[in-house]
């Protein structure tokens, strides 16, 4: 264990103070107070997932034993790439969602910052843990602040989505339960690591019960990730949250894709016996219906906010297909993929509503705004202090938009393409096909990928055609930087990862590389205990 | 007794579950209710269904068949102690829908006869 172990559990524990913190200065006349204090934490949490990543790409895991507990016994969290990356990638996201919102939305509720703090919290333990029931604890945690923030800003629209939205999750947490104790009736063991080495010794006539707990537990986190047919609810639900929390959420799908991805390399790899590859078919099929759903729906969306609602499908669509490969080269082009669409799908439902506020709103879009504001005439008072009007905005959104556009449909210059063209390239080159044959399920990827990214660009074209040319009654919205900033900001971050492509996609690879070799993940966990409790384990 | 269990953990998740079917969010609730008691029952069996047995002490260590499993009853504690709260939760949303709705259907409004 490195010295700076000690910071793998900041990124739990400092949200988790804020957050208890906050809830204690509320009110009305401490909100200055609460919202700085969120956005100094949530930078505190991106310098952290930054000095972590840098850690993790040392080649190093640090383990870290709460309580010290040596580890198939006690919880412990694993920092390795992945989960540093994952780190990194919600916090950046949570930062440019929380200035966001200082422009307007966070007062459009009690309690946002909290509800915010405890979300992140949620996200970073999820993505740390090591332990299966640990999992799912930071899986309700961040769910129950989700449903909070999901009825952020309130009215009927919100509260229709919330109650399915709840429904669906309370639902697919029972699943998860289930599939939790099967599959510890079955290994006597909860800790990934111990799992993992003890999946190929599982007896025969139990291997059917421990892969119908995996699968009742993959359908646990699929749902969270919008696999097709358990995604019904998201498109609503994200187009009906308030702009900032619809930014957050897709990191939210992107949970279930991590995990999906971190237990199906780490308890079905290559090493596992009978059990090699289970569900790989599944996510592959399963994954390719997901993007061609979420294509359909993409065409299918009448306003621009069902549109980012479909794109999260297509994005974690994408993402498990890749999985479902199975091979090396092909989940990095996916890891690449999953940071450039989850930046570029936040910035998109940041820049709808701002793009919204100009045009001609229909009846419930006033109900709504009407409600979720509240306080019109103290909003316009207060734009003095919170930031300046900038001027050419149609310019600057306009150019946020085709930057948005470019990176979910995946078009060159910016990150999209080259996450595309990684994941392709991977996928027609199979390293273990002898005879350099492309396999069918490389085909299929290529086809449903770019049919997915046409039909992605043909809507993002449509709408803003729609949202720029043709409305010549439009009046200017009124954008203020602080607005602006975090937008740019997210596609900033594209444009650099496309400028930098190298060294991120060599960080990818090692990532994907260390994921699809998880020995090292088995050993450096167990190992860190000491070695005498270690020997007289069960 | 493992068949007394099965029965009473199978009808509490058939009626959990066609009850969360149905339109009105009581019932739905109700539904979520009777799923998690079956699930939390569930997890208990998981860890063997054995009766007067005592929980694993090193010091008579041996024989595990002789021994209750400790550990799925600390689970279940942290399950139920969820499913109620996530269920206190979604009785605030059903509550704040039937007022903003003025209907308890799932979806906000009254089906088309």
């Amino acid at each position: 264990m490195s010295g700076a172990s000690g910071l793998v559990i900041a990124p739990i524990l400092l949200p988790l103070l804020a957050g208890a913190g906050m809830l204690l200065l509320n009110g009305e006349k401490h909100r200055s107070i609460v919202a700085g204090l969120n956005v100094g934490v949530t930078v505190a949490l991106v310098c952290i997932a930054t000095i972590l990543l840098g850690l993790s790409d040392a080649g190093t895991r640090d383990v870290y034993r709460l309580g010290n507990w040596p580890a198939p016994f006690g919880i412990v969290l694993v920092l390795d790439r992945l989960s540093a990356l994952m780190l990194l990638l919600t916090n950046v996201l949570a930062l440019a969602a929380v200035v966001y919102s200082l422009a307007r939305w966070h007062r459009a509720g009690a309690h946002f910052h909290s509800l915010f703090q405890f979300l992140l919290m949620g996200l970073n333990g999820a993505f740390l843990t090591g332990d299966l029931f640990n999992l799912f604890v930071f899986f309700e945690l961040l769910l129950a602040a989700s449903y909070g923030l999901l009825l952020h800003g309130s009215g009927l629209a919100r509260v229709k989505a919330g109650l399915h939205y709840i429904v669906v999750n309370l639902a697919a947490s029972l699943l998860f339960l289930i599939g939790v104790s099967l599959i510890y009736g079955v290994t006597g063991t909860l800790n990934m690591a111990d799992l993992a080495a003890r999946v190929h010794a599982v007896a025969a006539e139990s291997r059917g019960l421990l892969e119908a707990g995996a699968g009742v537990l993959a359908v646990a986190f699929l749902l969270k990730a919008g696999m097709w047919p358990l995604n019904f609810w998201l498109p609503t639900a994200y187009a009906a949250a308030s702009p900032p929390v619809a930014s957050i959420f897709a990191i939210m799908t992107k949970v279930g894709v991590y995990i999906v991805l971190r237990l199906s390399l780490l308890l079905f790899g290559e090493d596992a016996g009978a059990s090699a590859g289970f569900g790989r078919e599944f996510l592959l099929l399963a994954g390719l219906a997901t993007i061609l759903f979420g294509a359909i729906g993409t065409l299918a969306s009448q306003d621009t906010a069902r549109l980012g609602g479909f794109s999260v499908l297509i994005s974690s669509g994408t993402v498990l297909a890749a999985t479902g490969m199975g091979q090396v080269g092909v989940t990095s082009g996916a890891l690449f993929y999953l940071v450039s669409s989850t930046l570029g799908i936040g910035a998109f439902f940041l820049l709808v509503e701002l793009i919204e506020r100009g045009r001609e709103p229909g009846a419930d879009m006033i109900a709504v705004t009407r409600e979720a504001y509240g306080e019109e005439v103290e909003t316009d008072q207060a734009e003095g202090d919170v930031g300046i009007a900038i001027v050419a905005t149609m310019g600057l959104l306009g150019v946020a938009f085709i930057g948005c556009a470019l990176v979910i449909a995946g078009l060159p210059p910016l990150s999209g393409f080259i996450a595309k063209f990684a994941l392709l390239a991977a996928a027609l080159h199979p390293a273990n096909q002898p005879g350099g044959a492309i396999p069918g399920s490389g085909w299929a990827l290529l086809a449903v990928l770019i049919l997915s990214g046409f039909a992605t660009l043909v809507a993002m074209a449509r709408a803003g055609i729609r949202i720029f040319w043709a409305s010549p009654d439009r009046t200017v919205p009124r954008v203020r930087v602080i607005e602006m900033a975090p937008i740019m900001f997210l596609l900033f971050i594209c444009a650099a990862q496309t400028v930098w492509a190298g060294p991120v996609i060599r960080f990818m690879q090692a990532t994907a590389q260390s994921l699809h070799a998880p020995a090292d993940y088995i050993s450096d966990v167990l190992n860190t205990g000491s070695s005498s409790r270690q020997a007289e384990g069960k | 007794m493992e068949f007394v269990l099965a029965i009473g953990i199978g009808t509490l998740a058939a009626s959990g579950v066609w009850l969360i079917l149905r339109p009105r969010t009581f019932q739905v609730i109700i539904g979520l209710s009777l799923l998690s008691y079956s699930v939390n029952l569930f997890i208990v069996a998981m860890g063997r269904v054995r009766t007067g047995a005592p929980v694993l002490i090193a010091k008579e260590a041996g024989d595990s068949a002789r021994f209750a499993d400790p550990l799925p009853q600390a689970l279940v504690l942290t399950a139920i102690v969820i499913s109620f709260a996530t269920t206190a939760l979604f009785l605030v949303v059903l509550l704040a829908s039937r007022g903003l709705a003025r209907t308890d259907h799932v979806d906000g409004q009254e089906p088309e006869a």
